[in-house]
């Protein structure tokens, strides 16, 4: 069973041109265990994003270190998948060949690899698109492929980035939907950045607050929502209890960063 | 009504394409054929055209097209052969890139055409003296847009690779070269046109073939009509091979006019 330790971990950009240092991340812990579903929610500026990068590999800590499975992390590696807001698909290579793209790198033969593929084409609904080019994909579909080209892999731990960010409201809940799905049947690991309280909510099991600039964790809320979820349950007074909740919280948070600028 | 980036049919494209053609050899007739130029100065288009049957018929000049075409080529291709990897180098590379960037930077305005007399004391007359003038010409230039083409891969696409499992050599070979690879190819379309300049300038002087050899003996006949010829030649072999040229790329890299 995999856990994630994240001791003291701090992250300091330093000045531009002589300007002050700017502290993106305070030294922060947190644990997370097997198959947590865990949701980081803040305002813009809040270092949630920093936090998910040094996780990745792409960016290294100032203080503090990330331990998974008892290893530091030190650089990007295939155990630790990652979805971005912005769309990263390789625009070179059709649907099918992105999600072989790290099964390829590990030097997987190729029948093995075409079974994996087809097999998260299905999860994600990609069937028949298999050998579009991301261009003549939605922004959805293009997402759901870079989800599916995380798993594919088989990583320990998923990561997302605001990865609906940049989706319309509809299609952001389905996508909710699609990766709760996933995570409901092979219960993985997940860290999920958003600024989106009702998205926070919805898919995590528990939602990290952070607070902007020094970028810290304010609160945990446990979501003790029952699975499987259906967007049904948006409208349950539970939820709307959370929701009011978490609101209160952030508001506060976006009103200080917001002076900060 | 023209406005902006509204597409134009197939259709009048070609007619638009067309027309201006016919507009510069209408002008070209009328100042020709109307007397308002003396004939020693420029020929009429028919008269050109008759140079031109004469040079291909009696002095064998599609031999002299087929040298030149040759010299283009041979010195372009050694060029981007060279070029195109330091270029990638250069740009994956940041050592490389501070190591290399500053002399390239120098040596690329140095006019290739300087070098002829030079090329000829340490090369001769032959061959090797034509291409190296189209090699000097032309290797600066691939260098450093290929090394800004790949220094310009989108970073996010890099880290996707890296969170995907991509060692280095993995993120070099399948991130950025082929997302660089349209670019590199427009890159060599654009260049293999200022390798034509220079071929002309190499054979203008110590050349015994090839078109500007024609070029410049016609110069002490006289025969404005050859040379004229002789430039529409050149612009003609430039459209065929830029045609070509976009033609490939576009097969080749489907995925980006998808």
């Amino acid at each position: 069973m995999s856990e994630l330790v994240i001791e003291g971990l701090g992250r300091t950009f330093p000045g531009v041109k002589g300007g002050k240092p700017t502290v993106a991340l305070q030294p922060t812990n947190l644990t997370v265990p097997a198959n947590d579903f865990v949701t980081i929610l803040g305002p813009s500026g809040c270092g949630k994003s920093t936090l998910l990068r040094i996780i990745a590999g792409l960016d290294q800590p100032t203080t503090g270190r990330v331990m998974l499975d008892g290893v530091e992390i030190k650089r990007p590696g295939p155990d630790r998948g990652m979805v971005f807001q912005s769309y990263t698909l390789f625009p070179w290579l059709t649907v099918e060949d992105n999600i072989a793209f790290g099964l390829r790198e590990k030097g997987m033969p190729a029948a093995q690899r075409r079974d994996i593929v087809a097999s998260y084409i299905d999860k994600v609904g990609l069937k028949g698109f298999e050998k579009h080019w991301p261009k003549q994909l939605s922004g959805g579909m293009q997402q759901r492929t870079a989800i599916a080209r995380a798993l594919a892999n088989d990583p320990k731990i998923l990561l997302l980035d605001e990865p609906f960010g940049a989706l319309d409201n509809q299609t952001r809940g389905l996508m909710q939907e699609l990766l709760l799905g996933i995570w409901e049947r092979e219960s993985k690991m997940v860290l999920f950045v958003t600024h989106d309280i009702e998205e926070a909510i919805f898919v995590g099991s528990r939602v990290v607050t952070m607070s902007a600039r020094p970028g810290r964790i304010k609160s945990i809320v446990p979501v003790d929502l029952p699975h499987p979820r259906e967007y049904t349950i948006k409208s349950s007074p539970e939820f709307s209890r959370l929701r009011a909740h978490l609101t209160e919280e952030i508001r506060s948070e976006a009103i200080l960063a917001d002076k900060a600028h | 009504m023209i406005r902006p980036f509204q597409p134009v049919q197939p259709q009048a494209r070609a007619m638009l394409g067309i027309g201006f053609f016919v507009l510069f050899v209408g002008v070209w007739s009328i100042f020709t054929f109307g007397g308002y130029v003396p004939r020693h100065f420029l020929v009429d288009p028919v008269t050109m055209l008759g140079d031109g049957w004469y040079l291909l018929t009696q002095r064998n000049f599609l031999y002299d097209i087929g040298m030149t075409v040759w010299r283009v080529v041979g010195g372009f291709t050694i060029a981007a052969a060279i070029g195109v990897p330091i270029g990638i180098a250069m740009g994956t590379y940041k050592p490389i890139e501070a190591l290399l960037e500053p002399f390239v930077s120098f040596a690329r305005y140095l006019p290739a055409s300087a070098f002829v007399p030079l090329l000829i004391l340490w090369a001769g007359i032959g061959e090797a003296q034509k291409l190296s003038v189209i090699f000097l010409g032309v290797f600066f230039q691939i260098v450093l847009m290929v090394a800004g083409s790949v220094a310009a891969t989108r970073r996010d696409l890099v880290e996707a690779a890296y969170t995907l499992g991509a060692s280095d050599s993995g993120v070099v070979r399948r991130v950025l070269l082929p997302s660089s690879a349209p670019d590199i190819a427009e890159i060599l379309r654009l260049v293999l046109g200022w390798a034509w300049t220079y071929v002309i300038v190499a054979e203008l002087i110590g050349a015994s073939s090839g078109i500007g050899y024609m070029i410049i003996n016609s110069q002490a006949l006289m025969a404005t009509g050859q040379i004229i010829f002789g430039i529409i030649v050149i612009g003609l072999i430039g459209l065929i091979s830029d045609f070509l040229f976009k033609s490939v790329n576009r097969w080749l890299f489907a995925w980006r006019f998808a």
